[in-house]
């Protein structure tokens, strides 16, 4: 197989005195799609806030297409080629939905994808580009924050938590539009509560407990009784 | 009739004078809530950079702005990379105590450099340059000084509403952490807003040297007169602040029509009724 784009080894993760992961060791190639389960505060969100940049780990403890990312700042990681998707979408509330998804082409990446890609995926974007972005629905807020992050043209991007508060038809929406984005290609990791939602769209999963990998495989290999195990930690 | 006419007239361009001095305490404020305490302390340093300008090379006031904008703007950078960026965080006080150490520092080097010498700019027959129209008469500078004060508003304005760099300003503005995702250094946003504020300081601070004379010790009270325009307009709103700086002017004018004394008094007071009447300013920020 060939080199992995992520290899995170050994991720240890701290807030203030509190540790959140311990010892996370990961490999991603290119043009996976990973889905990431766990209850909640099993370190998820760390771990993409850790990948992103958002939280200082180790240099080596991330490594990105070879380099080591872990120490970067948020924005150099965002320039080379992860977008995250977070969680609770968090536009910008004094941007147009059309600044929003400009602001994510900062970076200016080469690649597919741009107003016009991402106003195809979402069309209904292309009708509201002009307004607040807080005056949408929160199912189309999360295609804004969908299409900022693909608007860099990411390399890998990560989903936070993609399906939170919305509503099953929008979720639905979104799972639909899912293939259009990574089938070319992108590396995908995706956060997620509804764990079959999850699996429907990964080839492999990685389940988080208490801050370390609690089970990982092939998605077709494992079992609903080992994820059951896995996510609430009772001995299989 | 006519010289109460006249104390609103006088009053307006006043105002665009504070609209400047206000101008980029509120763009600062606006992009990252720092409060800059040390901004009419940085008025006086642009004026005293025109001085010597004007005085070294021997050039009109106005053209020494070619010089004294970069310089303020790249003044303004250094200093928001350097030292105000450490200082921004969770917790409002450090900025606060750091800014009003920068302005004291910056009014004892004025001091040792250029002394307590009262001083101004030459701008020449422009000073005293006035036209007449029915029954007042007005002066060129005010009025140069309030078309400045548009003509900055209105770029800022356009910056702010219609440029990448202004898209990033408020995108810092919004959120850090994600502004960062996006690829946006928030530090180098920052050091881009100072040095952008610090820029029109460059403006205010020569139409200030050349209007009046000034010294080291002045910068507070232009400091006063900026918080009172942000605040009167309403935090975050750049026309807001024009407004602020008019309803400023003409209160101190009118003052100084009915007593000479009263001129800053009444504006203060014109403040205070603004804060108490409508706490968030005449025309705050409509949030969406």
């Amino acid at each position: 197989m060939s080199d992995p784009v992520l290899t995170l080894s050994g991720l240890d993760a701290h807030y203030g005195d509190f540790q959140a992961l311990y010892g996370i060791d990961m490999d991603v190639h290119a043009g996976e799609v990973i889905a990431i389960i766990g209850a909640n505060g099993a370190g998820k969100t760390t771990l993409m806030r850790s990948i992103s940049g958002l939280l200082g780990n180790g240099a080596a403890q991330v490594r990105f297409k070879g380099q080591p990312i872990g120490a970067l700042r948020a924005d150099q990681v965002a320039y080379a080629g992860i977008a995250l998707v977070p969680e609770g979408r968090q536009l910008f509330p004094s941007l147009s939905v059309e600044e929003n998804l400009k602001l994510g082409g900062t970076v200016g990446r080469a690649g597919p994808w741009g107003l016009d890609a991402v106003y195809d995926l979402f069309p209904v974007l292309a009708e509201r580009r002009a307004q607040p972005s807080t005056s949408l629905s929160g199912g189309q807020q999360q295609m804004v924050a969908i299409g900022r992050a693909l608007m860099s043209n990411p390399d890998l991007i990560l989903f936070d938590e993609i399906s939170l508060g919305l509503a099953p038809v929008i979720i639905k929406s979104i799972y639909d539009a899912l293939p259009g984005i990574v089938g070319d290609g992108m590396t995908a990791m995706i956060v997620e509560q509804d764990i079959t939602k999850a699996l429907a769209v990964s080839s492999r999963v990685y389940c988080l407990q208490e801050g370390r990998v609690s089970l990982t495989g092939r998605v077709e290999d494992i079992t609903r009784d080992q994820i059951t195990a896995a996510y609430f930690g009772v001995a299989p | 009739m006519i010289e109460w006419v006249n104390a609103v007239v006088q009053g307006v361009l006043l105002g665009g004078l504070y609209a400047l001095f206000a101008a980029g305490l509120s763009l600062i404020f606006g992009v990252m809530r720092l409060v800059n305490i040390a901004h009419g302390d940085l008025i006086i340093l642009a004026a005293y950079l025109g001085l010597s300008t004007t005085v070294m090379l021997g050039i009109h006031p106005f053209v020494a702005l070619l010089i004294v904008m970069p310089a303020m703007a790249g003044i303004g950078y250094i200093l928001q990379r350097g030292l105000l960026n450490q200082t921004l965080g969770p917790d409002i006080l450090p900025p606060l105590l750091v800014t009003f150490g920068l302005s004291v520092i910056l009014q004892n080097a004025l001091l040792e450099g250029y002394t307590a010498d009262p001083q101004k700019l030459n701008a020449g027959a422009i000073e005293t340059a006035s036209l007449s129209a029915g029954g007042l008469t007005i002066g060129v500078l005010p009025l140069l000084t309030f078309a400045m004060a548009i003509a900055v508003i209105a770029t800022l304005q356009w910056v702010f509403y219609a440029t990448a760099l202004g898209r990033g300003f408020r995108a810092v503005s919004d959120n850090q952490d994600i502004a960062q995702l996006m690829g946006l250094n928030k530090a180098h946003v920052f050091g881009l807003a100072m040095a952008l504020a610090l820029a029109v300081t460059a403006i205010a601070g020569i139409l200030l040297g050349v209007r009046t004379s000034f010294d080291p010790a002045i910068g507070g009270g232009r400091l006063i007169f900026g918080f009172e325009a942000v605040i009167i307009g309403g935090l975050g709103n750049i026309w807001g602040t024009l407004a602020g700086g008019v309803i400023l002017g003409v209160a101190q004018t009118v003052g100084a029509k009915i007593d000479p004394g009263w001129q800053v008094l009444a504006g203060h007071v014109a403040f205070l009724i603004v804060l108490a009447v409508r706490p968030n300013g005449l025309f705050p920020r409509v949030e969406h």
